[in-house]
């Protein structure tokens, strides 16, 4: 039963990232990423990691991806040229990715990691439940937790000033610019 | 004071006063630094009596003083002191370097009064005077080769002192360029000096020599070789003599000093001090004799011929300077030493003399141009045949003593020595030809157009002209003064002269053969343990050297009377039967003609050479392949800034799979 | 399952995020990429927590996600101000790194 669910998930995830690479419309490949991430989901639980399934669904596949689908459809599809102007490109990436994988397969296969090779210890109750994740958080991660709260704070101000409409006159700096151009022009005129 | 302290002050003296004169050249007017080179100068001819009265006061083994300023350069195994040596050959140079130089001051302060650059003529000749001395008072070859540098330097200064004239700066050049090639001999004397002997105190070098090598090693006469090629430079004696004449183009008063009196004698004086050194290497010592005998007789012959004033006087210095280097070179340094001293007073008073002709002939300098000047410059002429007398060895006068002095000395030496004797007798005949050539021509005769206008009252004034290009000079800048000056008229110059005819007359009392023995009992200080000084010629053989020479004297200004007095046209004749004899002399003896094809023309071809071949191709080839490798394989990196992200993305994965393969691969 | 299954499955989504990033041209693409390789490392971190037996994995996996969350932020961010100036959506037309 749980090899089923695993393999659902597994086929879910990567056909979901496939779908991601490969898509010519952006707006697919967004769709595809949602379900990719609802797939992942589903095998947090299979590892009893029922918090952060849900923080993924809510979160992620919730705020995060709805976000780019706001965006995607407000830049609307990008027809991407067929022609590679980096030579070699279409070929290495493709290439190194596989071999990448490779490797990562044998360091994780062919390690003498004896503990990878079975299930794991017995997990006790609440393994995974908000109530110790919390209590890690606020006790041991202490400060990564802090650091993530200021991360949130500034990425939020740094969007808002980076996708802040021009004001009439711009920002002080443009404005300062256009009054520089403006006495050139004069002086030339 | 002791005599150290006097050879410090001897010193002093012209160096404060050149480095005061050139202070305040600006400040002050400009006859103040003539009196103040002047002072300067008498100062330390001062402390010279002073010093020589010192050196009378010590027993006679004990004159030889040193005294240390500070270490110069000392470290392991070199010692090398600022220090002096008084004794009384180095006594003897100061009083007559000195003496002469107070004298010829004061004729200067006269004389280039109308220059431009009358303070600046003053400082150079102090700072001359301070490096003549500076040679001669040194205690040790390293200050002599200093003290020898800034003589050089110092005669560069003036030879060129008129610089806006081609001819006066490339015969300072010359001068200069052939000096250098003395200072290497030098340098590599001093080297191989402290190589074999292992010090350069002139006292230590000749005490360890005498144990150190055998006689006539080869070390030795290497040393005495190199020695020589620095004398010989210093000295214009064959084959480093070209410079001589040429360095005529410096004011008079320069030629009177430096071209007579002082600086051509530091040859002899250092095969005089070195005499140890000689000695050990009869070899080398017999080199420099033949060398001596071959000019003296070169220059003699070609004083025949030229007709400018001033070559005259130069090649017959040349010819005086080679009887000094046989006299020392074969031992008869007592002799030597004295005829340097006579020489330095007569031909300073011939250059002075000649300096006053000159002047009345408005800067013209050709000898075939003057005539007839005893009536409108009597002082002049009465000068010139003073000095005429005493160079031509006339009986009584001091050279007459002195010459002979040294031919007698050779022949008492005997065997190979008499060539000297005999080569000495037949220049003095020419030299006393010579001399009076330029006696009765400028003397004698009819007034000259010049002559006239100084029996007038006035003085003739010519173009400004270079006297050897006829170039135009500009005299507003100053060079040379745009009025020339003439005995009669200028106190300073009477004085100068008069005290030098005095002295060309008395001084040769000092050292009667059999009377007095003054210049040898001085000398005996520095000269007590060489076997060759105690040789004294009997006084039989004496005086009948002194009757030949006195022959020789009389015969060759007979001789010159009846060419130039009694028989006008005879040289015309002569000249054209004798054209190519003529002609060779006239061109020198072709010596400048030989260095050119022999060194000047190979250096400049290896100069050229070298910058084509070596210079063009090797060095800016290396340079720029390098240069040119470099930028090559920057443009080869430069290739992988391609600016797209997702290049460098795939060279960041590239790179991580390469080195997970790494891990991959030493793990296992 | 063994945590092992989950390793590779973890290497596999890596590898495919990378190779999107690498091939694709679109900037809102790139991130989604980006997003693929972060969830990835995200199920290795649980993995390992579930082998272990403790929870950090999981405090570093919700951090992951905040990270994340922040990084598409401020890149849909540029996007929408790259759209806004009219300059081409396309990777590749960003060269000034050129040189």
């Amino acid at each position: 039963m749980e090899e089923v669910v695993f393999f659902a998930g597994a086929i879910g995830a990567l056909g979901g990232a496939i779908a991601v690479v490969a898509l010519r419309n952006p707006f697919y490949s967004v769709l595809a990423l949602v379900v990719h991430l609802v797939a992942l989901a589903g095998l947090f639980l299979t590892l009893h990691a029922e918090f952060i399934a849900a923080a993924q669904v809510v979160v992620y596949a919730g705020a995060v991806m709805v976000l780019y689908v706001f965006v995607a459809a407000y830049v609307g599809g990008v027809e991407e040229p067929e022609w590679e102007p980096i030579a070699g490109q279409k070929y290495m990436a493709p290439i190194l990715a596989v071999a990448l994988f490779v490797e990562l397969s044998i360091a994780i296969l062919g390690t003498g990691l004896k503990a990878i090779g079975d299930e794991g210890p017995t997990i006790p109750l609440g393994f995974g439940s908000p109530e110790s994740i919390g209590t890690l958080m606020l006790e041991r991660f202490l400060i990564a937790f802090e650091a993530a709260s200021i991360l949130l704070l500034i990425a939020a101000v740094g969007a808002v000033v980076l996708a802040a409409r021009k004001r009439e006159g711009g920002t002080p700096a443009e404005r300062e610019a256009q009054n520089a151009s403006e006495e050139v022009a004069g002086f030339g005129g | 004071m002791s005599a150290t302290a006097f050879g410090w002050l001897i010193l002093l003296f012209p160096l404060a006063g050149s480095i005061l004169i050139g202070l305040g050249h600006r400040r002050w007017p400009a006859k103040t630094a003539g009196w103040i080179g002047t002072a300067a100068i008498g100062l330390a001819f001062a402390a010279a009596i002073g010093a020589f009265l010192s050196l009378l006061g010590e027993p006679a083994e004990e004159r030889q003083l040193t005294s240390s300023a500070w270490d110069y350069a000392t470290s392991v195994g070199l010692d090398i002191q600022l220090g002096i040596l008084v004794d009384p050959l180095s006594v003897v140079m100061c009083l007559v370097v000195t003496g002469v130089s107070t004298l010829i001051h004061l004729y200067s302060t006269a004389y280039m009064v109308s220059d431009k650059g009358y303070a600046r003529f003053f400082s150079y000749l102090n700072f001359f005077v301070f490096s003549m001395l500076l040679l001669v008072l040194a205690g040790n070859f390293v200050l002599l080769i200093v003290g020898w540098a800034f003589v050089g330097f110092a005669s560069y200064a003036l030879i060129s002192f008129w610089y806006r004239r081609g001819t006066a700066t490339a015969a300072g050049m010359k001068a200069f360029v052939i000096n250098v090639v003395g200072d290497i001999g030098l340098v590599l004397a001093a080297f191989l000096i402290f190589r074999e002997v292992g010090a350069f105190e002139y006292l230590t070098v000749f005490e360890e020599s005498r144990e150190h090598f055998e006689t006539n090693e080869g070390s030795i006469v290497a040393i005495c070789l190199l020695l020589l090629v620095g004398a010989f430079a210093k000295s214009a004696q064959i084959p480093f003599h070209t410079w001589l004449p040429d360095a005529m183009e410096g004011p008079t008063p320069v030629s009177a000093l430096i071209h007579a009196a002082t600086m051509v004698t530091a040859g002899v004086y250092l095969i005089a001090r070195a005499h140890p050194l000689f000695e050990l290497a009869p070899t080398a010592a017999d080199i420099a004799a033949f060398v001596g005998l071959a000019t003296l007789i070169v220059a003699a012959t070609i004083a025949l011929v030229v007709t400018d004033l001033k070559r005259i006087i130069a090649y017959s210095t040349m010819s005086q300077i080679g009887y000094m280097i046989v006299g020392v070179s074969i031992g008869a340094y007592t002799a030597g030493i004295f005829h340097l001293m006579t020489h330095a007073f007569f031909k300073a008073l011939l250059f002075m003399a000649a300096g006053s002709v000159i002047g009345a002939m408005a800067g013209n300098q050709n000898i075939d141009r003057m005539s007839g000047f005893r009536r409108a410059m009597p002082f002049t002429s009465l000068a010139l045949i003073v000095g005429g007398l005493a160079l031509a060895g006339f009986p009584l006068m001091s050279g007459f003593f002195s010459k002979d002095e040294i031919l007698v000395f050779a022949a008492e030496r005997g065997g190979m020595y008499w060539i000297f004797a005999i080569g000495g007798y037949a220049a003095a005949f020419l030299t006393a030809f010579y001399a009076f050539r330029i006696g009765f021509r400028v003397v004698l005769g009819e007034p000259c157009e010049e002559a006239k206008e100084v029996e007038r009252g006035g003085l003739a004034h010519g173009e400004h002209e270079n006297p050897a290009t006829g170039e135009k000079e500009d005299t507003e800048v100053g060079f040379p003064g745009s009025e020339h000056h003439i005995a009669e008229r200028a106190p300073g110059m009477k004085i100068a002269m008069g005290v030098l005819a005095m002295l060309s007359i008395v001084a040769g009392f000092i050292q009667l053969p059999g009377v007095t023995a003054g210049m040898e009992h001085f000398l005996e200080g520095s000269f007590e343990e060489s076997e060759l000084f105690h040789i004294v010629p009997s006084e039989g053989s004496a005086y009948t050297g002194l009757l030949i020479g006195g022959l020789m004297a009389f015969a060759g200004i007979g001789v010159a009377y009846l060419v130039y007095v009694a028989r006008p046209g005879l040289t015309g004749r002569l000249r054209s039967r004798m054209e190519g004899v003529h002609g060779f002399l006239q061109r020198k003896w072709y010596f400048d003609e030989a260095i050119d094809f022999l060194v000047y023309r190979p250096a400049i071809k290896l100069g050229q050479f070298s910058n084509n071949v070596i210079e063009r191709v090797v060095v800016d080839g290396i340079v720029s392949v390098t240069a040119g490798a470099v930028r090559e394989a920057g443009l080869l990196v430069r290739g992988a800034q391609s600016g797209f992200v997702r290049a460098y993305a795939l060279l960041v994965l590239g790179g991580f799979a390469a080195l997970a393969l790494y891990f991959l691969v030493v793990s296992s | 399952m063994a945590v092992e299954w989950y390793l590779v499955l973890s290497a596999l989504l890596f590898a495919t995020g990378a190779a999107g990033v690498l091939l694709r041209r679109s900037p809102l693409v790139v991130l989604l990429c980006l997003e693929l390789m972060l969830n990835a490392g995200n199920l290795a971190l649980l993995a390992f927590a579930r082998s272990t037996g403790t929870e950090d994995g999981h405090v570093f996996a919700l951090v992951v996600i905040v990270v994340a969350a922040c990084e598409v932020v401020v890149g849909l961010g540029l996007i929408v101000a790259m759209f806004r100036r009219r300059l081409p959506l396309n990777v590749d037309e960003l060269r000034g790194l050129k040189g």
